[in-house]
């Protein structure tokens, strides 16, 4: 079959076109941005599955800075859709687990968005929203996965985890916005990666 | 470095210290099981029987496989033999805490530690 022939691709406007603003492009990008982080990170060995640095998030606290909530929603889903699309896991554990991580990491970047900004910057909320996200999975695999209170003896581990990567992605992030309100990206950062 | 630390603002050592906080209280609840005081044997899922740690003692359990031998000694129980092909009860060691348990799975045997004070496995409205 000769696919260039077919007619609406001869002539695109034929079939549907689907406008893309501008905001779905920088959303577009931000979302590839955070699924290149989560691939890149699913090949980094971890002593106890959950434990993980949570790159991506750095994306969406910065798209959460720059763009507002909505966007990081939209940003934050679509990584996880397309994340778990790519590593094989869509639908299953692992697929609900980022869900409901993202789901309450977002609830909470909502509310704690509001605190004022002068007191509380990036590393605030990326703590925050890394405990979220950690309650969020831990809720799901015990209301589902492992019915036992014995999992209670994993939240010590998972708890320091989510305090450790979380103030270390929000001094990233944080680092980002400070070169974003500068200039786009200072002599010093291109040099580190090129 | 230097610029590093000054992205951090004042309610962020705020939030960090809490967290640091929330995640030691978590540990200390989580982890510390408290004393234990006597330990319960169970042998195809029913009470073989309940013995108190203040004793030192050696206590055969029967099961489908054969005997399992459980060592008491020093206010501490652990599994000292079993007929169990891969011996992880046996590897599992001294068992010290309340709520520490070793299974052995294949002789239907296990021993839990257990304290004075029960904690709750399930509360409902």
């Amino acid at each position: 079959m000769n696919i260039a022939a077919h007619p609406s691709i001869l002539n695109p406007q034929s079939s549907t076109l689907l406008n893309a603003s501008a905001e779905d492009h920088h959303i577009a990008r931000m979302a590839a941005i955070a699924l290149g982080l989560s691939v890149l990170e699913a090949a980094i060995p971890s002593p106890l599955p959950g434990v993980k640095p949570g790159l991506a998030n750095i994306v969406t606290l910065i798209v959460l800075h720059r763009y507002g909530w909505r966007t990081a929603v939209w940003v934050s889903l679509l990584r996880v859709l397309a994340g778990s699309l790519l590593l094989g896991s869509f639908l299953a554990p692992g697929f609900f687990l980022s869900l409901s991580g993202a789901v309450c990491s977002l609830a909470t970047l909502a509310l704690s968005r509001h605190l004022p900004q002068r007191w509380f910057g990036a590393v605030t909320h990326s703590i925050l929203a890394a405990f979220a996200h950690i309650a969020g999975q831990m809720l799901v695999v015990y209301l589902w996965l492992i019915p036992h209170a014995g999992i209670a003896y994993l939240f010590p581990i998972f708890a320091i985890a989510a305090l450790i990567f979380g103030t270390v992605n929000g001094l990233i992030a944080a680092r980002f916005m400070d070169n974003t309100q500068q200039s786009p990206l200072p002599p010093e950062d291109n040099q580190r990666l090129g | 470095m230097h610029s590093t630390l000054h992205a951090i603002k004042p309610g962020d050592w705020l939030v960090l210290l809490l967290g640091a906080f929330f995640s030691a209280w978590l540990a200390a609840s989580v982890w510390h099981g408290g004393a234990a005081d006597h330990a319960i044997i169970r042998s195809g899922g029913k009470i073989f029987r309940e013995v108190t740690l203040s004793r030192d003692a050696l206590i055969e359990v029967p099961g489908p496989l054969g005997l399992s031998r459980i060592a008491i000694h020093n206010a501490q129980a652990r599994i000292a033999s079993d007929p169990s092909p891969r011996q992880y009860c046996v590897r599992q060691g001294w068992l010290k805490q309340a709520g520490e348990i070793a299974v052995c799975l294949p002789n239907q045997v296990s021993v839990e530690l257990s304290g004075s004070s029960k904690r709750y496995d399930s509360l409902s409205y």
